[in-house]
């Protein structure tokens, strides 16, 4: 399932998991020994690329064998894609490492920037969406795509402030920054839910004004109310709850359009019991599965709900297979 | 000609972000018209307390020894100083224990820094690259020969850090692990300690100064017969057994 730059020809860009449901995880610490000992009920795990920028020891260990037994997504909050500067090379050299030796199906950033004058910031800034903005972005994915030699799926963020010197919505700017680039998308539908109530938009909207073909996942997650100065909705995007029943039925119509979009559970705060969110996954997969591929309607066996350890390898105790 | 509407530039966007006292950067919009300052604050918030939470778990020692409110207040004044200068978090900190030993108001905690320099040693520990163990028989192949040990040189493996402090740390620290009552905790206890990653975990064990001193000495490349050169009173083969035990060794040079 791992693709190279440029993008295949086909129209998902070879992004998609062959039509078949993909649910997945994040790969919780808390959670890696369970994985590792009984298995999990998803399709595929997700990290975040810089927790894993470490010289050794054990987490390279668990990433290496939970990718032997799952597709894996890299997700990268640290690239500063929309950061004014220069990309950082350093990183971008460590992300090539880490892409190199873990061999990633989806690999994604934010439309967003983070680092400023060598230092980094933790939070996901928000852009004015104008030409000067809409040029560096493509600058630096193109300079991303061809470094890694990995498509990139730019995910659209959560803003809490929009700028009064952008000429573009975020869905005009996505679709520049896709035609321009080649790049996919990563759709995180909480996300959209979110900018929607913060900024008084059509979340269902904003998703039917992306260009489908290029949506390679989706992220799901939940948010935190808070309210703004003068009293409306302020939807803070925490990943630290469930997801929302508004998301979910944005999700559902989400995928009557796009397909059967591999999808992520994000959950980053109060980190609840793995069956918990394996829950959560299987609510997405049942509803992939309403849009699978005919031929895809049963996920292939190593993708199967749970899966097992590879032929060769010893069954740990307590293996589900 | 239509004035060009004010673009904030990003730095003075961070300096807004980082800085409480000043105003929202200019050029914000809100749908409702409603003040975008309070919408700004989200950023300024995420930003300095997802900081102070990964400093939290790095430090969870000197978190407990200042209190919590005391640790929060203290660690938002570091994060406006020192903001991290990489994505990776797991090298976040470094700054910090040469930060508190300048931090006037933890001053009468004079220890303090040296506890961030044993949990932030064991934040490295954990993360350091792999590298080989020497076995215990292997090891006993190159004792065997009494006449070889002076020149030989002992590379330790790449998660250790060898920590000598005036202060009772390690007791302290092991008290805070529940392995010693708090009021136990004797100033002349050990103060001297080896920290390290051994069966996956960011271990830390007690030593006496002559042996902090003989492994500081080993890590820096001396021969094995000039590093226990000390003089201070050394048990060079209880020393070389800890780090044995701990699988600290990951070479045995020469000598030719």
């Amino acid at each position: 399932m791992t693709q190279d730059w440029p993008p295949s020809p086909r129209p998902d860009g070879g992004t998609r998991g062959g039509g078949a449901a993909l649910a997945g995880l994040g790969l919780k610490t808390s959670h890696v020994a369970q994985v590792l000992e009984s298995g999990a009920a998803v399709d595929f795990f997700e990290v975040h690329a810089e927790n894993y920028m470490v010289d050794g020891g054990p987490f390279l260990r668990h990433l290496e064998r939970v990718r032997e037994r799952w597709p894996l997504s890299i997700h990268g909050v640290g690239l500063s894609i929309g950061g004014d500067g220069p990309l950082d090379q350093a990183h971008l050299a460590r992300l090539a490492a880490l892409l190199k030796r873990y061999q990633p199906a989806w690999f994604s950033e934010h439309l967003a920037w983070s680092s400023h004058g060598g230092h980094w910031f933790n939070d996901l800034l928000p852009l004015p969406y104008d030409a000067a903005t809409l040029q560096r972005v493509c600058d630096h994915v193109d300079e991303v795509q061809h470094r890694l030699r990995h498509r990139l799926l730019l995910e659209n963020p959560s803003t809490y402030v929009e700028f009064a010197a952008s000429t573009m919505d975020e869905a005009q700017f996505l679709n520049e920054v896709v035609r321009r680039t080649g790049c996919g998308l990563l759709l995180d539908v909480n996300n959209a839910y979110v900018n929607a109530v913060n900024h008084g938009g059509d979340a269902a909207a904003f998703i039917a004004a992306l260009p489908a073909a290029a949506v390679g996942e989706i992220h799901l997650a939940g948010f935190a109310e808070d309210a703004d100065a003068a009293g409306d909705r302020l939807l803070i995007d925490d990943h630290g709850s469930p997801v929302a029943d508004a998301v979910w039925s944005l999700y559902a119509q989400a995928t009557a359009r796009l397909g059967p979009v591999p999808t992520l559970i994000e959950r980053d705060n109060d980190v609840p019991a793995l069956a918990v969110l394996e829950a959560e996954a299987a609510r997405a997969r049942a509803v992939l599965q309403r849009h699978a591929a005919p031929h895809a309607a049963v996920a292939p066996a190593r993708l199967a709900a749970r899966v097992a350890p590879p032929r060769d390898a010893p069954a740990p105790a307590g293996a589900q297979a | 000609m239509i004035p060009a509407l004010v673009r904030p530039t990003q730095s003075g966007f961070v300096r807004a972000l980082l800085d409480p006292t000043l105003p929202a950067p200019p050029g914000l919009a809100t749908w409702n018209g409603s003040d975008p300052a309070l919408r700004f604050a989200v950023y300024r918030n995420n930003v300095v307390v997802s900081l102070v939470a990964a400093l939290a778990d790095t430090f969870p020692v000197v978190r407990e020894l200042v209190g919590a409110d005391f640790f929060t207040a203290m660690a938002r004044l570091y994060v406006a100083e020192q903001p991290p200068s990489s994505p990776v978090l797991a090298h976040y900190g470094d700054g910090f224990a040469d930060w508190l030993a300048q931090f006037e108001p933890a001053a009468n905690l004079p220890y303090l820094a040296d506890m961030a320099r044993l949990e932030r040693a064991r934040v490295r520990a954990y993360h350091a690259a792999d590298a080989p163990v020497l076995g215990a028989n292997a090891i006993a192949a190159h004792l065997a020969d009494p006449a070889r040990l002076p020149a030989a040189k002992l590379q330790l493996h790449p998660s250790v850090t060898v920590l000598a402090s005036p202060w009772a740390i390690v007791s302290l620290w092991a008290a805070h692990q529940g392995q010693g009552r708090l009021g136990d905790v004797d100033p002349d206890w050990p103060k001297c300690a080896l920290v390290l990653r051994f069966e996956d975990d960011a271990t830390v064990i007690a030593i006496p100064e002559a042996a902090a001193e003989l492994f500081h000495r080993l890590q820096r490349g001396l021969p094995l017969g000039e590093a226990a050169a000390l003089p201070e009173p050394l048990d060079l083969g209880a020393s070389l057994a800890q780090l044995i035990r701990h699988g600290a060794i990951s070479a045995w040079v020469g000598p030719e």
